[in-house]
């Protein structure tokens, strides 16, 4: 497995070409070879991979993901009230 | 203010109810499925999340997974893990690699054994922590022994970037990167001698997370067009793999063969472009690379060019370093096991001669093998 | 086993297992020893004694240093078996050219502790080797405390009882890592370092029905449930989302590729109590700073005998082994 974790950046020295990134409550040097310049900005969000930020990750298709994943429980929890109070309906003993 | 919290990014893809709510969708969808759908995911990674989340448990069992060769240790041939047991006990040299290597034995033992017998083998968390070895070991030759699929090559070429801009004398490079269409390739189209490869029976591939955060998505662009096999690019999160699943059941039972990317927070087109750039100045494909449990496959391993033999240690110990291939075990089946044709627990050795502390083939070398997989949660799959 | 010593055989776990069963229970064999408590109970079931030693680098680290370790490593041991810390005997090894004002430091710190625990130090020793012999100090304590409570046994658990955990985990190996060279990973994390024998005797005090206690040390709690239910004979189903661990740790643990569950512990321990005084137990520990979290993580049943399941909170499940080789950073 390629172990790469998101993280949050904090800090950002140009001077040595490093970033301080916050991976929860942890913080450590990444490097910033990989980026182009001035691509990573304080407070992006990144993937960092055995000392260097491998790639931005893109907040509006995480957010667009998380928004999916809602309507999904969403629609399956409708479909399930549904199906109880057909249960229900259909039930014989209903109303006895 | 972003809406975004670091912390969605955790929970957000491991959130139970979701995991389930998928869980609930694919046994929907697979009941349409004409014939059982065995996917193969190619990276370890996805290996490891597959089975620390016992994802197998939640679908129907017309969803099989066929584990594949995208570890890294796993599939390192004993000739190369020998290499780096030879440099590392010469007396003038420290081997430094990342700490992945250290159990994978080879003809001698491992970089583990090595160490313990006197060799000097660090194991770091990033190659850059090279730079300070050499700078507290002036008088050492500091060889790096550089392993990974393609997410872990570019971090590698900034280390051989960072050597040649400051000039350091004492950095040298064993590289062994490997790159994961060929070995795709390999699975699905390859004929050798004992196997008739055309026998697999991978219907579709779980591409990998972060191999394709480097080079993008359209590595992978031949295998539902040339080759009819669906692919859909997953992030390693159990909600991401629930995801991709769903998408390939679907792309079954609506007659589509495509490429899809699950994980568009990560994965582009194209690609960290920079990082394929380093790749490009320093390495070139290496015309074969010995994979343990498959053998030779053609252009599926990296060099490093000609004009920077001045700090490749194969090329500068060439005198000292065997190139005689060795054979796997004549029992192991791994490769029928990476092509989906056999499962671990068919081996004759499988538990027995083949153990995780005692591996012999690559699928039981590390965590993330199909055979340790099973030796470890045997009962419970 | 290999033919040279490695690293990874002082683990805490199967590595280690073996070669302590090969070598020394091989050779030192009797009833005592078998028992693998940890604290040898002797002299009718009257008196626990436990030897310990410690050699972690760096000496200093935030929330504790190497002294209060020493004291705190044996004082617990002697704590899990239901004894009171008396008596111990402290070895040191110092390598040349190591400072004074350190060892001083050290000590200062081994005499707060022991107050702590109301134990003396009663006999010593101290060896100075050449430069490289060792890694600045090592440090043995050994110690002799008196049973308040016969019994405690971790080979006694049945499906009578439930598991419980005084705290989150994995705060000792996670700050020990981030404190490393090489590593350069800064976090406001504190080790977990503490006596536990306060604790220990509020419940014996109070007659809750403790059947098994022990520090989660090298190896993590993943280590203590399956030495559990190798000796017990049982399988212990644990509730994953039930053990508490700390944003931090869970940071370095994605970071470094760790799992919490087996990361060193050194002031939090695992406890087998009858089910019908697991709440008392748990409104005991309440009353403790360094057990306010403490839960119920896990049930004892006959399922898969001898082995240790992790139940996931969307219903699948897996084993949880001891650990096994040697813990390093890791890409894959």
């Amino acid at each position: 497995m390629c172990l790469s974790i998101p993280s949050k950046v904090v800090k950002i020295d140009k001077e040595r070409n490093v970033a301080v990134v916050d991976t929860m409550g942890i913080t450590r040097e990444a490097g910033l070879e990989l980026m182009e310049e001035d691509d990573v900005q304080i407070g992006d969000y990144v993937l960092l991979h055995i000392g260097f930020i491998m790639n931005k990750i893109d907040e509006e298709d995480a957010l667009e993901s998380l928004r999916v994943y809602n309507e999904i429980l969403e629609k399956l929890d409708e479909e399930e009230r549904r199906s109880l109070v057909e249960e229900d309906d259909n039930c014989p003993n209903r109303g006895a | 203010m972003s809406q975004l919290q670091l912390k969605d990014l955790y929970d957000g893809f491991r959130n139970p109810e979701v995991i389930e709510g998928f869980a609930k969708l694919i046994n929907e969808e697979a009941k349409k499925l004409p014939k059982p759908v065995n996917i193969m995911e190619v990276c370890g990674g996805h290996t490891h999340s597959i089975m620390k989340f016992g994802l197998p448990q939640l679908l129907p069992k017309n969803i099989n997974f066929i584990h594949g060769p995208g570890c890294p240790v796993c599939i390192m041939p004993k000739e190369r893990i020998d290499h780096a047991y030879i440099l590392a006990e010469l007396d003038d040299t420290i081997l430094v690699t990342l700490g992945d290597m250290i159990k994978v034995p080879g003809s001698h033992g491992s970089l583990q054994d090595a160490r313990a017998k006197g060799a000097d083998v660090r194991f770091v968390y990033s190659p850059l922590d090279t730079l300070k070895i050499a700078q507290e070991n002036p008088d050492k030759k500091i060889i790096f022994f550089a392993i990974g699929f393609e997410t872990t090559t570019p971090m590698t070429t900034s280390l051989i970037d960072i050597v040649i801009k400051k000039e350091i004398k004492n950095i040298f490079f064993h590289i062994n990167h490997v790159t994961v269409p060929e070995v795709m390739v390999e699975l699905i189209d390859s004929r050798d001698e004992h196997v008739d490869s055309y026998n697999n029976r991978i219907d579709a591939f779980l591409g990998p997370s972060h191999v394709s955060v480097i080079t993008g998505s359209k590595i992978y662009e031949k295998f539902p067009k040339k080759y009819n096999r669906p692919v859909v690019v997953a992030g390693f999160e159990p909600v991401d793999v629930m995801e991709a699943i769903l998408m390939i059941v679907r792309q079954f039972n609506e007659g589509r063969c495509e490429l899809e990317v699950e994980y568009k927070r990560l994965v582009s087109y194209d690609g960290n472009k920079k990082a394929q750039a380093l790749i490009e100045k320093y390495f070139e494909k290496a015309s074969l690379f010995k994979w343990r449990g498959l053998g030779n496959i053609p252009d599926s391993g990296y060099r490093l060019k000609d004009e920077y033999a001045y700090l490749d240690a194969e090329h500068i110990y060439a005198d000292i370093l065997p190139k005689e291939e060795i054979e796997d075990h004549k029992l192991c089946i791994c490769g029928d096991i990476l092509r989906g044709m056999a499962k671990p627990n068919e081996c004759t050795i499988f538990g027995t001669a083949c153990k995780p502390q005692t591996p012999l083939g690559s699928c039981m070398v590390s965590s993330e093998g199909a055979c340790a997989a099973y030796y470890k949660y045997g009962n419970l799959l | 086993m290999n033919k040279q010593i490695t690293l990874a055989m002082g683990n805490g776990g199967e590595e280690n297992n073996e070669l302590i069963s090969k070598i020394f229970y091989k050779a030192f064999k009797n009833e005592i020893l078998q028992k693998s408590e940890d604290a040898a109970v002797i002299h009718g079931g009257e008196l626990a004694f436990s030897t310990d030693s410690f050699t972690v680098s760096p000496l200093f680290f935030p929330g504790a240093d190497i002294g209060k370790l020493a004291v705190c490593g044996t004082c617990n041991d002697l704590a899990m078996m239901g004894a009171k810390p008396k008596y111990l005997t402290c070895s040191v090894i110092i390598e040349e050219g190591f400072s004074t004002r350190e060892l001083e430091k050290i000590v200062r710190s081994m005499k707060k502790e022991l107050e702590v625990n109301g134990a003396v130090v009663v006999s010593g020793d101290t060896k100075v080797v050449p430069r490289g012999s060792v890694d600045k100090i090592f440090i043995n304590t050994t110690g002799i405390g008196e049973i308040q409570k016969k019994g405690i046994s971790s080979n006694n658990i049945t499906t009578d009882d439930v598991i419980l955990l005084s705290r989150d985990i994995g705060c000792h190996g996670a700050t020990i890592f981030c404190a490393r060279e090489g590593i350069e990973l800064s976090t406001t994390l504190e080790s977990d370092c503490a006596s536990l024998t306060h604790q220990v005797q509020a419940l014996l005090d109070a007659g809750v029905k403790v059947t098994a206690m022990r520090d989660a040390t090298r190896g993590g709690v993943s280590a203590v449930l399956n030495e559990w239910a190798k000796q017990s004979n049982i399988c212990i189903e644990v509730q994953e989302d039930a053990v508490p661990v700390s944003q931090e740790v869970n940071g370095v643990c994605e970071m470094l590729g760790f799992e919490a569950l087996n990361l060193a512990n050194e002031g939090t321990f695992v406890l087998a109590v009858k089910k019908e005084d697991a709440q008392k137990a748990l409104d005991i520990l309440h009353g403790f700073e360094n057990s306010k979290n403490a839960v119920t993580i896990a049930s004892v049943t006959k399922q898969y005998s001898q082995k240790v399941i992790l139940l996931s909170p969307y219903g699948t499940k897996r084993f949880l082994d001891t650990p096994t080789g040697e813990l390093l950073p890791r890409i894959c």
